[in-house]
């Protein structure tokens, strides 16, 4: 990401809805040429930030700098921004190519230019030979398809993508997922793409923005929301994630303390200065968890449980496992073609083991 | 179970078309007919083919006096336009729990017969009536202007009856206007002049033309306000109709002018048609299947 200038700041950006405060001092850098992603659940203000860049809100305070402008002063229509909207907002009585070529005309480019330019971005989503086409003689696909040509032939500095996919079938989904990664790196513009559809942001994003309740809850790359989630309700947000609470019983070097939970004495890996008893969760991803028949097991760091239901994924067995503490964790193995015992046992009984780092260990936020 | 549902349907049907064909059709067609007929002082009609009341359509001086009263309906339904399209904008600005109210508002006045509030409006326009009275009394003429058996009177009362003629059509359609498209017009670089032209316009289009349409029928019917307002000099085709039938007694012009007027209203109708296919409304992403 060091490459990259800011392009827009939001900073200490507030809104609030009627006693509802859906921004709530909102800081935000975002870089040129990214593509980042805002995820949230429903409610959590994602939509409101893209509606203030856009201009189609105001601020209630906070101030929105893009390449040092402040755009507080720039209505919506004179923004080098420009957005696809989630149900595409396509001008019903003009034809895909009058509908690409609104922009152009309303900044009275040259009428030779437009032609040009809408041409490049009616093949750009391949759509060359529907240009006299009206919006609903298109399918979901191809009126998404002119919605972003629509907004790219501009040239924005900032492209906004509303949910854009959400109202497409799964198989589509996956298919504009990739094509629209393949436009952001051909055009070299900055994208900021709203979802609550976390595999859609992992998929798509050079960073991603987890948003609840109008407060970052952390910024980084898919990966590092992945693997290092900061809090609670990110790890919980993206992907699944056992949990585990317990305490801190001694540290034992810079890098690992040792844990008490589920009745077990566990090492763990962590770079917060925890102290001994210190209140922790220690979170585990399905896929980390191992599970071996119990009588198996020597190693002495592992927890075990019962199974209580087994689901068949196809690429993986994912295995609902009850402890004698009454947690419940879920762990996703993959299939061992070649091993005649892979399978359990309902009420059976087994071990749960990783390898030590993988966990993650976050300071005791509230009980539940 | 089938068969009741037949049965309803051929009765439900069948009843509807048969009020239609007697109302409607069978009168329509007698209309036709008599202005095919020859004129008789004593009976009226007498059933001898002439094309005499088709002749007197085409003479120079009704197609003045038609000319006239089209442009006078034009006029009027110009200026509910004017008055009915800002109307609705701001009207679509209030909340919408206000909106109902006001267009109940707009509709309360209709529980009066219009005949009696033309001549309200009679005792408004004339030499002694409130405006002149009120304009005489600031000072802001000498002597009481003649409002009253003008043109302008009568494109005054038109106007006034038919207003909400336009707006409640205009309303439906701007209610529909989807406006997320002006958003995206917005996002696009357009501005609140060209929002409107292209995009609020065009789309509420349909509106326009039904309301005009809704306007400009009546206001050529209408003879009771050219009657009362207009005096004898400003007549509309409803008063030529009206007059052919009961005073100059010509009922096969008075069945050729009718005949004119439903041709007349079918081309409008046909406009209507062609409006709301050009702005097609459909669209979005409910429609997007073939």
């Amino acid at each position: 990401m060091t490459e990259y200038q800011p392009l827009l700041q939001l900073s200490g950006v507030s809104k609030t809805f009627a006693d509802n405060t859906v921004l709530d001092a909102l800081d935000l850098t975002i870089y040129d040429g990214e593509f980042l992603t805002l995820l949230g659940p429903s409610g959590c203000g994602k939509t409101t930030v893209l509606r203030i860049i856009a201009g189609f809100e105001q601020e209630d305070c906070g101030s929105v700098m893009l390449d040092q402008q402040n755009l507080a002063v720039l209505k919506a229509e004179l923004r080098p921004v420009n957005t696809v909207f989630q149900s595409y907002a396509l001008f019903p009585h003009m034809t895909v190519y009058e509908n690409i070529a609104f922009g152009l005309k309303m900044h009275k480019v040259a009428k030779a230019d437009i032609k040009t330019r809408v041409d490049e971005a009616l093949r750009m989503v391949r759509l060359d030979s529907f240009a006299q086409r009206k919006p609903h003689q298109l399918s979901g696909g191809q009126q998404q398809r002119v919605a972003i040509a629509r907004a790219v032939v501009n040239r924005p500095r900032l492209l906004l993508l509303d949910e854009s996919l959400s109202a497409l079938d799964y198989k589509l989904r996956q298919e504009m997922q990739i094509e629209l990664k393949r436009l952001q790196r051909q055009l070299n513009i900055t994208f900021v793409y709203v979802t609550h559809d976390q595999e859609e942001a992992l998929s798509m994003s050079d960073r991603i923005v987890v948003l609840n309740k109008g407060k970052v809850q952390q910024i980084g790359t898919p990966r590092e929301i992945y693997e290092n989630p900061a809090n609670l309700f990110v790890a919980r947000f993206i992907g699944e994630i056992n949990q585990f609470d317990g305490h801190v019983v001694r540290r034992i070097d810079e890098q690992h303390v040792e844990v008490v939970a589920e009745g077990a004495d566990w090492v763990v890996k962590t770079d917060h200065p925890f102290v001994a008893d210190d209140k922790v969760h220690v979170l585990l991803r399905p896929e980390d968890i191992r599970l071996t028949k119990s009588e198996l097991v020597l190693d002495s760091v592992h927890v075990e449980g019962h199974i209580y239901e087994c689901s068949y994924k196809g690429k993986t067995l994912d295995s609902y496992i009850r402890l004698a503490s009454g947690t419940k964790v879920i762990a996703s193995e993959f299939f061992d073609e070649d091993d005649p015992d892979f399978d359990y046992r309902l009420e059976q009984k087994v071990a749960l083991q990783w390898t030590t780092g993988w966990e993650v260990v976050l300071p005791y936020e509230y009980a539940n | 179970m089938n068969m009741q549902i037949n049965q309803f349907r051929f009765w439900a049907i069948g009843l509807a078309t048969s009020w239609l064909a007697l109302f409607v059709l069978v009168p329509s067609l007698m209309v036709l007919v008599t202005s095919f007929l020859t004129r008789d002082p004593d009976f009226l009609i007498r059933f001898e083919f002439s094309l005499d009341g088709w002749r007197s359509v085409f003479d120079p001086s009704f197609i003045s006096l038609l000319w006239d009263s089209l442009s006078m309906a034009l006029i009027t339904a110009c200026i509910c336009l004017a008055i009915a399209y800002p109307f609705v904008m701001c009207l679509m600005s209030l909340p919408s729990k206000w909106r109902p109210i006001i267009l109940f508002l707009l509709i309360v006045p209709f529980w009066t017969n219009s005949l009696v509030r033309i001549y309200a409006i009679q005792y408004l326009l004339g030499k002694k009536g409130l405006i002149n009275d009120a304009m005489l009394g600031i000072g802001l003429i000498d002597k009481p202007l003649d409002l009253l058996y003008t043109p302008f009177a009568v494109i005054f009362g038109l106007s006034y009856i038919l207003l909400p003629f336009m707006i409640l059509p205009i309303y439906s359609a701007m209610e529909k206007l989807d406006l997320r498209l002006l958003d995206a017009a917005k996002d696009l670089g357009a501005n609140a002049a060209q929002r409107l032209w292209r995009i609020t316009l065009p789309l509420t289009l349909p509106g326009i033309v039904a309301g005009s349409l809704m306007v400009i029928l009546p206001a050529m019917g209408m003879f009771f306000v050219a009657d009362l307002l207009g005096g004898s000099k400003h007549a509309l085709l409803g008063n030529v109709i009206k007059n052919q039938f009961i005073q100059t007694r010509d009922w096969p012009f008075g069945a050729a002018l009718s005949v004119l007027m439903i041709i007349l209203l079918s081309f409008m109708l046909w406009l209507y048609y062609r409006a709301t296919k050009l702005s097609n409304r459909q669209g979005g992403i409910n429609d997007s299947d073939f």
